[in-house]
């Protein structure tokens, strides 16, 4: 029995079931479900290693399918090491971040060996760039103030001088990605696996390229093919990654290092989150309702300042080293160990509550575009088999839906969601009539290349993300949504709250409708069957 | 290439093609100098040292106004500056320009300047700059960056030497927004899909003009309004 307890992941609703806490942006509020809904619950998080430094030296110098790194490595060589950016973990973890530790004892080892050409870049693709202070808290002070900014930086995937083209896959798929890694004798990539959909090939093919190679696989059709793009070995999206993958091995000699968390992503003192309410202690509930009155006091602002400033304490469960697609199926294989729920049949209404937080808002907005990426992208992703959610079901979520930007991280989403919705929400026609315009849109390059923006065409990415959703899904009704033009952009509906939402989704559910509550977050993974 | 405030003010209607083009305002947006700082290197660098002198003086005691003329009004400010000019000839005024251009604006221009107009121009975008500063001074800055028009101001001359007034109607703060509307219509453009920049509040006419606003390295006002009205903000100062 773990820290937590012993519980079922599956808990069926009865007349005096507590009620159920659900995410609600920057709030928690608290609902009753109908009896008879099934609530799905997380694993429990999977107690973390004793010495996370010990597994690291373990990993490199036992890897899968490859000589040990310290047999990589000779006095003068070229290494460029790459790293997760700040997409990943969630929320950002406490320090030292995994990332730092890694970096530690790579870096101690390449000293050893006489290796001092070394970059260190941070893999963000089109994501923003990190801010100084990001990466300080990300690699630690020392590190830090010995590399950072001439030896260790952001990818710049709009800098011509930075991207060198290897070559196109038998798809036709573009393989474009920084030149340093190409020109290195070594590439070291450092990785944080949050969901199955990271690592891997993705963490160079896209972490470290442009415009050029993701158009290949962040595209419309990509996703809809992706069943899901949570399942790795069921997603077109990481066929694709794969097959540039492999053109980038045949340039760059690579060795990786895997690490998985587990999914502590609250502090000790909400333990809680982690239990079904069923379970919850008097003081449980007192530290809860105590913490959601004070969240409801609170601006908006400084709510979201709060839980963006609140690290998570997850822990290494698992780290894997070698070559990418030995020491990635270690890696799969233990995320799965945390994040996998057996469920037996889909739902007619699946009920979700949306938190603050995606990989694309870390200390920043999660705009509608990101409620919908959360909805109809992560969370219907989030199975391996069957989605959760009947074909043609509706999904309910429950979230403000504000019309809420911010203007420094997402300016281009701020056009696509004013001026291109409205016209149309079919992600083919965005695609044909306005990628190329916002992927080259000077503005937005500048803004991405000397801001701290998203690249102008990451809404379409977004969008897209939402794709297989989108085509799944029958309804989605925003529960409690303050703005309900927002839904309605989205193509969604709207309702004053959950109650309301229930009736109206029963109206197109089948006689006695599976009414289901993913008890998210934590993260979970459901094997439907 | 125009060089000119004047602009045409008749033009049958005609349909409006889908040329975007992207007006660029050039004090403080593109580069980090202004008038005051042209006007300066030309008094510091005179042959004359008794005008040397007496020049740098004058500019001196009348910066103060100059900035709280400018604070009021850009246009009386413009006017009242370009007093400055008079005497000169034609051809030094030619001679001059090109030295402040080299000495001056080229050394100032921000780092994202010309990355961010070749970006525009591979965009298929015209590129035109909209100055209050002298075309003597604009024509060898539009030739540097390879735009393909520029409005800037002219001064009177006569009999070969500037008066030290400006040819109406002056370019600065309100009126560009004309010289835009005036050149817009004279090209058949649509300003819905046109692109402009600028860095201060008194160019936020300019801006209102076109349906693609942005507000590059923005005063305090500037900014406010662009995050009001959601327009872009760049920064071509690449400050971390």
């Amino acid at each position: 029995m773990s820290e937590f307890g012993s519980y079922s992941n599956i808990i069926y609703t009865e007349a005096d079931s507590p009620a159920r806490w659900l995410a609600f942006g920057e709030e928690f509020i608290e609902e009753h479900m109908p009896v008879g809904t099934r609530v799905i619950f997380p694993q429990p998080p999977i107690a973390g290693l004793a010495n996370p430094e010990a597994a690291i030296r373990h990993a490199i110098n036992h890897p899968e399918n490859s000589d040990p790194l310290f047999a990589l490595l000779k006095p003068g060589m070229k290494v460029t090491i790459a790293i997760d950016d700040v997409s990943v973990p969630l929320p950002p973890m406490v320090t030292p971040d995994v990332r730092q530790t890694m970096l530690e004892i790579v870096l101690g080892l390449m000293a050893d060996f006489g290796v001092e050409d070394i970059h260190i870049i941070v893999a963000t693709a089109f994501h923003r760039r990190m801010t100084g202070p990001e990466v300080r808290r990300m690699v630690g002070s020392k590190i830090f103030g010995e590399y950072w900014p001439k030896r260790l930086y952001n990818l710049d995937a709009e800098d011509p001088e930075q991207m060198t083209f290897l070559g196109t896959t038998e798809h036709g798929e573009d393989v474009e990605i920084n030149r340093r890694a190409v020109e290195s004798d070594l590439v070291v990539y450092l990785n944080v696996n949050l969901v199955p959909m990271d690592g891997g090939h993705k963490s160079v093919a896209v972490g470290l390229s442009g415009y050029r190679s993701l158009k290949a696989h962040h595209n419309p059709d990509a996703i809809r093919k992706s069943n899901s793009y949570m399942d790795p070995y069921a997603s077109e999206l990481h066929n694709s990654v794969n097959r540039q993958g492999e053109i980038v091995e045949k340039h760059c000699k690579i060795f990786r290092i895997e690490t998985v968390l587990n999914n502590r992503m609250y502090p000790s003192q909400l333990d809680f989150f982690f239990k079904p309410e069923e379970q919850w202690t008097g003081l449980d509930r007192t530290k809860f309702q105590g913490m959601k009155y004070a969240l409801s006091k609170l601006p908006r602002a400084a709510r979201r300042k709060v839980l963006h400033s609140t690290p998570a304490p997850l822990e290494l469960i698992g780290v894997y080293a070698g070559e990418t697609v030995a020491a990635h199926k270690k890696t799969i294989e233990r995320c799965f160990d945390q994040y996998a729920v057996k469920v037996e049949g889909q739902a007619d209404i699946l009920i979700v509550g949306i938190p603050h937080i995606s990989p694309y808002n870390v200390y920043s907005i999660l705009n509608p575009l990101l409620v919908q990426v959360m909805a109809l992208g992560y969370i219907h992703n989030m199975y391996r088999g069957k989605p959760l959610l009947k074909k043609g079901g509706t999904l309910i979520i429950t979230h403000p839906c504000y019309d809420e930007f911010h203007a420094e991280h997402h300016p281009s989403y701020i056009e696509f969601f004013n001026r291109l919705l409205p016209e149309t929400r079919d992600a083919h026609t965005l695609q044909r009539r306005y990628e190329k315009e916002f992927a080259h849109n000077p503005n937005y390059i500048q803004m991405y290349r000397y801001g701290h923006a998203y690249h102008g065409v990451h809404p379409f990415y977004m969008w897209y993300w939402g794709e297989n959703g989108r085509q799944h899904v029958g309804r989605v009704i925003a529960a409690g949504a303050e703005s309900p033009h927002v839904p309605e952009r989205l193509g969604w509906e709207w309702s004053p709250d959950l109650s309301t939402a229930i009736e109206m989704a029963k109206d197109s559910a089948p006689g006695s409708p599976e009414i289901t509550h993913l008890h998210f977050p934590p993260m979970m993974i459901c094997d439907v069957s | 290439m125009s060089h000119s405030a004047s602009a045409p003010t008749t033009h049958s209607p005609s349909t409006k093609t889908d040329q975007q083009v992207a007006f660029y305002d050039v004090d403080g947006t593109l580069v980090k100098v202004n008038v005051v700082h042209s006007y300066a290197y030309y008094v510091l660098n005179h042959h004359s040292i008794r005008r040397k002198v007496s020049g740098f003086a004058k500019l001196l005691a009348s910066i103060p106004a100059y900035v709280a003329t400018d604070y009021y009004s850009r246009k009386v400010f413009n006017e009242w500056f370009y007093r400055n000019y008079e005497g000169f000839s034609e051809d030094r005024l030619i001679v001059v320009g090109q030295e402040i251009f080299e000495k001056i604006i080229r050394p100032s221009m921000f780092p994202g300047t010309i990355d961010l107009i070749k970006r525009s121009k591979d965009a298929g975008i015209k590129q035109v700059l909209v100055t209050g500063a002298l075309d003597v001074v604009t024509r060898p800055l539009a030739e540097y960056l390879g735009v393909d028009d520029f409005g800037a101001n002219r001064l009177e001359i006569v009999d070969g030497h500037a008066t030290g007034r400006l040819v109406g109607p002056l370019l600065a703060g309100p009126n560009k927004s004309q010289w835009i509307r005036d050149y817009a219509r004279m090209h058949d453009l649509n300003l819905d899909i046109c692109w402009a920049y600028a860095d201060s509040f008194s160019d936020l006419p300019m801006l209102s003009m076109v349906g693609r606003p942005c507000a590059v390295n923005p005063d305090f006002k500037l900014r406010a309004a662009a995050r009001d009205f959601n327009w872009p903000v760049l920064s071509l100062g690449h400050q971390d």
